[in-house]
């Protein structure tokens, strides 16, 4: 081996063209396109989507499943249970259960018949524990569907005043979806034109707007908000107002943020050097490279926004009755969560369910625009 | 070479204020001028003054005092659209980082063809798209490289997509800020090789600011020095590197590396010492040698004369 030397015609020059080496033979992708990919990729991100189409299609659609109406009141049907045919076996059989414990069997039983108004034929008693150790524990199942004779069911019940459950729920989604996409959309307009302008100007412009924003981050929301609800009447548009008056000041300061980064790039420099005019640097230029933190921060802004309505309207300063949103009906079944929790734990489900879902969806979009922020 | 003055710079200076009482006085009274079809070097340490002189006479900064004139007009100060418009197809700019030169939300088409869209410089859809695949071409390109965007090309190409940019209005005049400092030495080559092809095809003027002097040597006819804001040194290029007379352009042409080891060895490294002026008056800008001027003062002037004026240009 040691002496060994390869030969000179071994050595063959690799045929090689200037054309080959510039070929790319990857697939052109656009950002959104690469983004799209990425998101799709995400399993919990598409579930939270597919869990977003359901509900939403359901706020659409839901009320016209059956014929009860919002407003429909049947004081005879107050308070019934949860009842779907076929779904008993989740606890949706129309019945109501309560345990009772007293010193004798016969105050437990007693006091399970006063319950349920003492409607013996249509209660299944259980004896738990007989007393012999001095307490007695029974369990009494009663099914008020029977008792009152009813054909139809009701699917999430009914409330305090009869109305159906299922209808106000799906009405009440609607409601709380088409305020947090109201307030989104103001949030946005309001805060990547006032961020836009603040950061693209610059100077004294961005000094004074700055000041502004900060004069109304010092005064707290809430204050800013009971204060505009006793100003205006209660109703979505007066909540609406309330939540952007100073929701959009996240937005302006993303915007303003990512445009004073972008305005100096060399790529917004050189389209200056070829004459572009301002609006067409801001169109083409600083709006696109921005677009995908605004469509982050506009998903995290949607259930922020859900759950502050729910939150004033649960503390009362939500929407008037017989309104029916979300946070509203979290408000009626709060105050009988104890013997008919069904009444609050429907709407509660479902604002559960959108803000996890839009927080999950808002995620996988970080994810997938930007795959260097992770972590 | 025809002498037909193209740019002139006069006096030009660019401040900027960075507190209440303090400036930064980036360009100081810089005053030269620039031949039609000449590649002038601009060349200087870091945060000397270069970049900003560039992007000063291209109206992306406003000049604090001086002017610059374009064919005997001046390129600052009021200006309708009309001239403005006119203006910016005569000056071109190529930047420094190919990365962060491009938009990358636009495809390479729409990069290289927004110069067009805004002089309103393609008929229609057709034409657009014809220029666009002649630029690639022009650079070196392929033209189905049009509807990619900037993330799949290399530095190197991304680099072309830039000039092919700053073509697509023909200029006159470019500007190139450091265009190949951010890429490879292979690379280097091949764009300052385009740009010398392109000069030749379309009888460009050039304005190229680097730092890497045995580049702007290869490129440049002359070649200026710049320190702190001021030309320090201006000549042909030949005459700059034979015979350097500012202390400072001799210590910065003693920092060059070269490839030879016996070279290396022995190579003196002058260290440039600003103390060591005369400071009895305001250095002026003086021609020592014809075509060659250094900035100095009376005496140093006299002792330069003596010292370096005699010997023969070659």
């Amino acid at each position: 081996m040691d002496n060994y030397k390869p030969q000179k015609e071994l050595f063959v020059p690799v045929e090689r063209n200037e054309g080959e080496s510039e070929k790319i033979s990857r697939p052109s992708l656009s950002f959104w396109q690469d983004s799209f990919i990425r998101f799709r990729k995400n399993i919990g991100a598409m579930l939270g989507v597919f869990v977003l189409i359901v509900l939403i299609v359901m706020a659409i659609f839901g009320p016209m499943f059956n014929e009860y109406g919002e407003n429909d009141q049947d004081l005879s049907v107050a308070k019934m249970p949860p009842k779907i045919e076929g779904l008993g076996w989740i606890g949706m059989d129309g019945t109501l259960t309560t345990v009772q414990t007293a010193d004798t069997l016969e105050d437990a039983e007693r006091k399970a018949l006063m319950r349920f108004s003492n409607q013996e034929e249509f209660i299944d008693m259980t004896v738990l524990s007989n007393g012999a150790n001095g307490e007695a524990e029974v369990r009494a199942v009663y099914d008020p569907y029977a008792a009152k004779g009813l054909e139809e069911n009701f699917w999430f019940g009914t409330d305090g005043l009869g109305r159906d459950l299922w209808t106000r729920t799906w009405l009440g989604t609607r409601i709380s979806l088409f305020i947090a996409f109201l307030a989104a959309a103001i949030d946005l307009v309001i805060g990547v034109a006032y961020g836009g302008i603040s950061a693209y100007y610059g100077g004294r412009v961005d000094n004074y707007m700055q000041r502004i924003i900060e004069i109304l981050v010092g005064i707290p929301n809430l204050v800013v908000v009971i204060l505009m609800i006793l100003i205006l009447d209660p109703g979505i548009l007066s909540i609406v107002i309330a939540l952007t008056i100073t929701g959009w000041i996240s937005m302006a300061r993303i915007v303003r943020g990512q445009i004073l980064k972008l305005k100096n790039q060399e790529f917004v420099l050189a389209s200056r050097t070829l004459g572009a005019p301002d609006n067409r640097i801001l169109r083409r230029h600083l709006v696109p490279n921005v677009l995908g933190l605004i469509i982050i921060n506009t998903m995290f802004t949607i259930p922020s926004a859900i759950f502050f309505e729910a939150f004033l309207s649960f503390i009362g300063l939500g929407l008037p009755t017989p309104t029916a949103s979300l946070g509203t009906l979290i408000d009626d079944g709060f105050s009988s969560i104890q013997i008919y929790p069904h009444i609050l734990l429907f709407p509660a489900i479902v604002i559960s369910l959108i803000m996890i879902a839009f927080n999950i969806v808002a995620d996988g979009l970080r994810d997938a625009f930007d795959p260097k922020m992770r972590e | 070479m025809s002498k037909e003055k193209l740019v002139e710079i006069r006096n030009l200076k660019q401040h900027f204020k960075t507190g209440r009482h303090s400036v930064v006085k980036a360009v100081d009274g810089l005053n030269f001028d620039i031949y039609k079809g000449e590649t002038f070097g601009l060349v200087g340490e870091s945060g000397c003054g270069k970049s900003t002189t560039g992007r000063t006479i291209i109206r992306l900064y406003d000049a604090t005092d001086g002017e610059v004139l374009f064919n005997g007009e001046n390129v600052h100060g009021k200006k309708d659209r009309e001239q403005l418009k006119k203006f910016n197809r005569e000056m071109q700019m190529i930047f420094q980082d190919p990365y962060a030169s491009l938009n990358p939300r636009m495809k390479v088409e729409d990069i290289i063809a927004e110069g067009m869209d805004i002089h309103g410089l393609a008929k229609d859809e057709k034409e657009r798209k014809a220029k666009v695949q002649e630029l690639l071409e022009t650079v070196g390109l392929n033209k189905e490289h049009a509807n990619r965007y900037p993330h799949e090309f290399s530095g190197g190409q991304r680099q072309r997509i830039g000039i092919a940019r700053a073509l697509a209005v023909d200029p006159s005049f470019i500007i190139a800020d450091e265009p190949i400092s951010a890429l490879d030495v292979s690379i280097q080559a091949q764009v300052v090789n385009l740009l010398k092809k392109l000069q030749e095809e379309n009888q460009l003027t050039y304005l190229f600011i680097a730092h890497d002097l045995s580049m702007v040597k290869y490129i440049s006819d002359r070649i200026g020095v710049m320190y702190f804001g001021k030309m320090v040194e201006l000549a042909d290029a030949d005459d700059l590197y034979k015979h350097p007379i500012h202390p400072y352009t001799q210590s910065l042409l003693s920092s060059i590396p070269l490839p030879d080891p016996d070279y290396e060895r022995s190579r003196e490294r002058f260290t440039y010492d600003p103390s060591n002026h005369d400071t009895s008056e305001e250095p002026e800008f003086r021609e020592v040698r014809p075509g060659h001027w250094v900035l100095c003062t009376t005496k140093e002037f006299e002792h330069y004369k003596k010292e370096h004026g005699a010997v023969t240009t070659s």
